[in-house]
């Protein structure tokens, strides 16, 4: 998701951020998964920007997707070519304002991003975890990030934020801790798969384990799976992208030649581009945390999970405010199941606001300097109080 | 951020929303529940929000104009009027205004029936077709009146209904809702100025405001 960010000297940025790591969950305290398996101790790579206040009110926890990594904004030295992932959006007097606000994201667990993950060791075996690692869901992860604010100290949070499954993360804070959190934005996110996410998500699945180097998982040390995970992020961009989107991004325009060469090369530009993008990714991505956090999404159900079913039922735990924005071109999770969860808000009398946001940019678009989403997050943060100059 | 207006607007007011939503604001309780039907950018949410404390939520179709609401701070959903309504459990809301609208409105029977199951009292306005200067020109002319209040021609005109302030009073006894207050007023066009008409409203006022309620 990253390949978005890029550095802008005059731009004003949180500048140079640490890395920060905590470690809890140590046996016997194992932390218990909703699947009954246990898993410790649990690690958690997070960054903060801004300022807690004295009253610990103004802290917002930004949740990342499911590639994504605590890594927001700023650099971690002067030297990266490439800021945080929503350097845009985070940073002083911009959207999310750091002048204003302390900013916490916090990489997911089962990530490979600095937070435990299956290729982290496994204390039983002195080995990596891999396939033994336990299956976690959404509401794993964010009751490790709960650990982690209340380690940190911040009791109500004065916003979750959070892109698709940032998204359902942030819908999991809501209806999981409701007296944790005061307002939440939630950004090309859906209450459930639906299934045609859940086929982009096992196409994704099955291209890793096919790959002859998967070998059940079993590769820590030796030739990783690359093919098979860069086939796996090829397909994730097909989603991220729309019709529109690569009809202007690529069209059929040829890649460095003038003819077709009538061999399997990359003729077209899209054909580069999505091999770009799976050879990029394998570098920074772990083949069995996709595997997991895939899943993970594909079994997140706000309705079934709290509302037997019911999504309207679901979100009668709920109390905060929330801004609900989809982009136009988004196909994977279309507008339709943001008006869906709207509907459900509404039914329970919560205060809710709701933006269909033009962009043809697809499920990707809150990734891409967009300066009507940050007018809206910046009203909707400060209730419409002027930034602070 | 909006400014206070004059108390109790005299004949003549200037302030910093247009006159009839002045007039509005008037009908609605302090710390009220308010839904504000095609709220536009939010003029009258902001200003009911900050000198009456209330709870207030738009729905407004444009994105543009619902982005506006929202870097406000205010809470404003995007879609039409029409569905919108629908989720709304009954006495949602101690008002709901429907601001300058009912004249775009295909079923204006069956929005007004929802209004008046989420909404204790509803707020109705819509330009006076009765008007003299309308009936003038259809008059003399022969042809469909083009107003500064109704600035469209027949075929770009949003206002696909024509009503008058007679019109929407026999409505409430067909549809049977009760009129709790009613009033007509002139106005300019952007609003900065207007004035209540007591003598012969339905030749001379340019709008009509209406609170309504269930009849029982």
């Amino acid at each position: 998701m990253s390949e978005y960010a890029a550095r802008h000297k005059d731009d004003r940025s949180v500048g140079i951020v640490v890395p920060r790591f905590y470690t809890f969950g140590e046996p016997p305290q194992e932390m218990r998964l909703a699947s009954g398996a246990t898993l410790g101790p649990i690690t958690l790579a997070y960054e903060t920007y801004g300022r807690l206040n004295d009253r610990r009110n103004n802290a917002i926890l930004i949740l990342h997707a499911f590639s994504g990594d605590a890594h927001v904004a700023g650099v971690h030295q002067e030297s990266d070519e490439k800021p945080g992932w929503w350097e845009y959006m985070v940073g002083p007097g911009k959207g999310i304002d750091t002048e204003r606000f302390f900013v916490i994201c916090i990489n997911i667990l089962g990530s490979c991003m600095g937070s435990t993950g299956p290729a982290s060791t496994n204390p039983a075996t002195d080995q990596p975890y891999a396939l033994d690692f336990p299956m976690v869901t959404i509401g794993d992860m964010v009751r490790a990030q709960k650990v982690l604010l209340d380690h940190l100290g911040i009791g109500r949070l004065h916003a979750v934020i959070g892109g698709s499954v940032g998204g359902m993360q942030a819908l999991e804070w809501c209806v999981r801790y409701p007296q944790r959190v005061k307002a939440a934005v939630l950004l090309a996110t859906t209450t459930r798969h639906s299934a045609l996410a859940i086929a982009f998500n096992e196409v994704a699945r099955q291209a890793i384990m096919a790959d002859p180097n998967w070998c059940q998982g079993q590769y820590y040390g030796q030739t990783k799976p690359d093919m098979g995970l860069a086939v796996a992020r090829m397909i994730g961009h097909v989603t991220y992208l729309s019709d529109a989107a690569m009809r202007l991004k690529f069209g059929r325009r040829l890649k460095d030649k003038t003819d077709f060469s009538f061999n399997f090369d990359a003729d077209f530009q899209v054909e580069s581009y999505l091999r770009y993008q799976g050879a990029k990714f394998v570098e920074r991505f772990d083949a069995n945390s996709l595997l997991f956090i895939t899943k993970a999404a594909d079994y997140f159900d706000l309705e079934r999970e709290y509302g037997e079913g019911s999504l309207v039922s679901a979100f009668a735990r709920a109390q905060c405010r929330f801004l609900v924005v989809s982009f136009s071109s988004d196909w994977l999770y279309p507008t339709y199941q943001s008006r869906n969860m709207v509907q459900a808000m509404k039914k329970n009398g919560l205060d809710v606001s709701f933006c269909e946001v033009e962009a043809q940019w697809g499920h990707d678009a809150f990734l891409i300097p967009n300066p009507r989403l940050s007018n809206l997050m910046r009203g909707f943060l400060t209730n419409g109080a002027s930034p602070q100059s | 951020m909006v400014q206070a207006p004059k108390a109790d607007t005299p004949a003549v007011a200037r302030a910093t929303i247009r006159y009839d939503l002045q007039m509005v604001a008037g009908w609605v309780p302090h710390g009220a529940r308010v839904l504000g039907l095609g709220c536009g950018e939010g003029e009258l949410l902001a200003y009911l929000k900050h000198y009456k404390a209330v709870r207030c939520t738009g729905i407004e179709i444009d994105e543009a104009r619902v982005a506006t609401c929202i870097e406000k701070g205010l809470s404003v959903l995007q879609g039409d009027i029409n569905t919108e309504v629908l989720d709304y459990p009954d006495e949602s809301f101690d008002v709901v205004i429907l601001a300058q609208t009912l004249q775009q409105i295909y079923a204006p029977d069956q929005l007004i029936h929802q209004m008046l199951r989420i909404g204790k009292r509803c707020v109705v306005s819509f330009p006076n077709f009765s008007h003299w200067r309308v009936r003038l020109q259809l008059l003399m002319k022969g042809r469909a009146p083009v107003t500064k209040q109704l600035p469209y021609q027949w075929y770009d005109t949003p206002n696909i209904r024509v009503i008058s302030l007679k019109d929407f009073r026999r409505f409430a006894r067909q549809v049977g809702f009760r009129i709790y207050k009613e009033v007509a007023i002139a106005m300019n066009q952007d609003g900065t100025y207007g004035q209540n008409i007591r003598l012969w409203p339905d030749l001379r006022a340019s709008y009509g405001l209406f609170l309504i309620g269930r009849a029982y």
